[in-house]
């Protein structure tokens, strides 16, 4: 099917033609695709150090769900290049996507993403299994590869309620596509390595949700001690992590105060303690 | 000056095209859409619970339709595909129902003069405001005329019939019970048995919601709230105006709809 630029104004539309597939990309694709994130044209230079970057995502499970929580950091090579970003976006109303690497291409995923879920939905009369959706969202990062071997990179995390199981599910991506299915807990971005150390001494199986999400905090803090691109909470400018909790009432984004009530908490804590919670030993 | 043999003049071609599409779509089964307290409510007797006449187009768009299913489905895809592309192109708050009123308007209006046979549909394009003020309620029949409704509008099977019993009970700012009530007391003929829970399809756009605001109500939900509403709505106090066509003003719309030619609608047909 041609583009609908390529026709005299108004004489046929496209948008009642089938292409096919409840896909929304790949009606972009046909209908408009100028639209579509994937650039063509190759870069003289790599521009990874010069456009913001986002940091560290991290992901856990409790009993009947699972809690995203993302930092407020961007960085340009070593400039801190916005202390607010947010990097946790609904997708819909039982999944939610963070990401890490190239900000503008992230967000752009994200954004695309969600009209994806949910012009499915819409034409088919049902929501897509969480399966479908990891597998939608990994061919969608194999599209941006080009333009992640010129730096580029976007890498997601995605986190889902599953209501076959009555439980959350977490699947990780890496340049080239995936989803790698997580068990329990993971961790993306520059900080991910010291929250994912954190994760594993602080996880407990069948937690509530409330303590999850204070672990994810702490394992958040973990990371910006450690990781000079993470931001911890910004207590000055009142910016705190974003945290998301998805369980069968579906997505929620908690609010400043409710952040702001676990981040003073575990600051306190931290006054004597300064590394945090010590796992049990045996 | 001889007639070519086979000659029909325009005017004869435009009036049995109108007459085919107004008798296909009052075979059907009426569908109500009104205003509520909180939004729109979207009521269809619809024994199906795969076909839908009620859909979701986009967060605050909601969309109606009766006639021949496989001619709807493809108008509110295609309406789909629009708000998403705008949505995704522009901004969520860029997509509205005026935008969409005119897409189906224009789309139906070609079919119409252009093809043999123009689509036997009727369709209800209904965005939700911030305030009951920024709501509308845009109909479109099958020659793509396009009525800017208040309040409340009915298509469909007798569609002047109950119209005439929802303009009576209508009142503004009802709870959704209530105006669940009106809705069902219109579709069903005094004396007539109401439709069962099973066979209605009740949907609505609800502007407390967050994000989507178009909400199906199934099961339990409904239930109670067709129990809720089981008390009669007090009668309105305005003055008795003539009960015939309330729409007698309109184009289009001053002849009767013509008789249903097939048989009445048992349920058996998607319809």
């Amino acid at each position: 099917m041609a583009s609908h630029r390529d026709l005299p104004a108004g004489l046929v539309n496209h948008l009642f033609s089938n292409t096919g597939s409840s896909s929304f990309t790949e009606f972009v694709g046909s209908y408009a695709p100028e639209l579509l994130p994937q650039r063509d044209g190759v870069l003289a230079a790599p521009i990874g150090d010069q456009v913001p970057h986002a940091t560290t995502i991290v992901a856990a499970t409790f009993a009947g769900g699972v809690a995203v929580a993302g930092d407020r950091r961007a960085t340009s090579g070593n400039i801190i290049s916005q202390r607010d970003i947010e990097k946790v976006f609904r997708t819909d109303d039982y999944s939610c996507m963070g990401i890490a690497g190239t900000a503008s291409t992230g967000i752009e995923m994200a954004r695309l993403y969600r009209v994806e879920l949910e012009h499915y939905e819409k034409m088919e009369g049902r929501t897509l299994s969480v399966a479908g959706k990891a597998n939608r969202l990994a061919t969608m990062i194999r599209g941006n590869l080009g333009m992640a071997m010129q730096g580029l990179v976007v890498v997601p995390l995605f986190a889902a309620y599953d209501p076959d199981r009555d439980a959350g599910r977490i699947f990780s991506y890496d340049v080239a596509g995936g989803p790698y299915e997580r068990e329990r807990f993971d961790a993306i971005g520059s900080g991910s390595i010291f929250a994912r150390g954190s994760l594993k001494k602080l996880f407990r199986e069948g937690a509530s949700a409330d303590d999850m999400v204070m672990t994810l905090i702490q394992a958040l803090y973990d990371a910006a001690d450690d990781d000079s691109a993470t931001g911890g909470p910004d207590v000055t400018r009142k910016i705190w992590p974003i945290v998301s909790v998805i369980d069968a009432d579906g997505y929620r984004r908690l609010t400043d105060e409710q952040v702001s009530g676990y981040v003073e908490q575990m600051l306190e804590a931290r006054l004597i303690s300064p590394d945090g919670p010590i796992a049990p030993l045996r | 000056m001889s007639m070519p043999f086979g000659y029909a003049s325009p005017e004869q071609i435009m009036r049995d095209k109108a007459d085919y599409a107004r008798k296909g779509i009052a075979r059907g089964r009426s569908v109500v859409v009104l205003q509520y307290e909180h939004g729109i409510l979207f009521v269809a007797p619809n024994p199906s619970r795969a076909l839908h006449k009620i859909s979701e187009i986009y967060d605050r768009i909601g969309f109606a339709a009766v006639g021949r299913y496989n001619e709807f489905e493809e108008l509110r895809l295609g309406g789909i595909r629009y708000a998403d592309i705008n949505g995704y192109t522009y901004d969520r708050s860029d997509v509205t129902g005026r935008g969409l009123a005119n897409l189906y308007a224009s789309n139906l209006g070609r079919i119409f003069t252009e093809s043999i046979k123009s689509l036997e549909v009727e369709v209800v394009v209904a965005e939700v405001g911030d305030t009951p003020d920024g709501d509308a309620i845009y109909r479109l029949t099958f020659d793509g005329s396009v009525f800017d409704e208040h309040g409340f509008a009915a298509m469909g099977g007798q569609a002047d019939a109950v119209a005439t019993r929802l303009k009576e009970h209508y009142r503004d700012g009802m709870p959704l019970a209530d105006a669940l009530e009106v809705a069902l007391t219109a579709l069903t003929e005094p004396g007539g048995e109401r439709p069962p829970v099973g066979q209605l399809e009740v949907a609505v756009l609800d502007r407390t919601r967050e994000h989507r605001k178009f909400l199906r109500l199934v099961g339990p939900r409904l239930e109670r709230l067709l129990s809720q509403g089981a008390t009669p709505p007090a009668e309105p106090a305005s003055s008795p105006e003539s009960p015939k066509s309330p729409k007698a003003s309109e184009p289009g719309e001053a002849q009767p709809p013509t008789a249903p030619d097939g048989d009445v609608d048992d349920g058996s047909s998607p319809l």
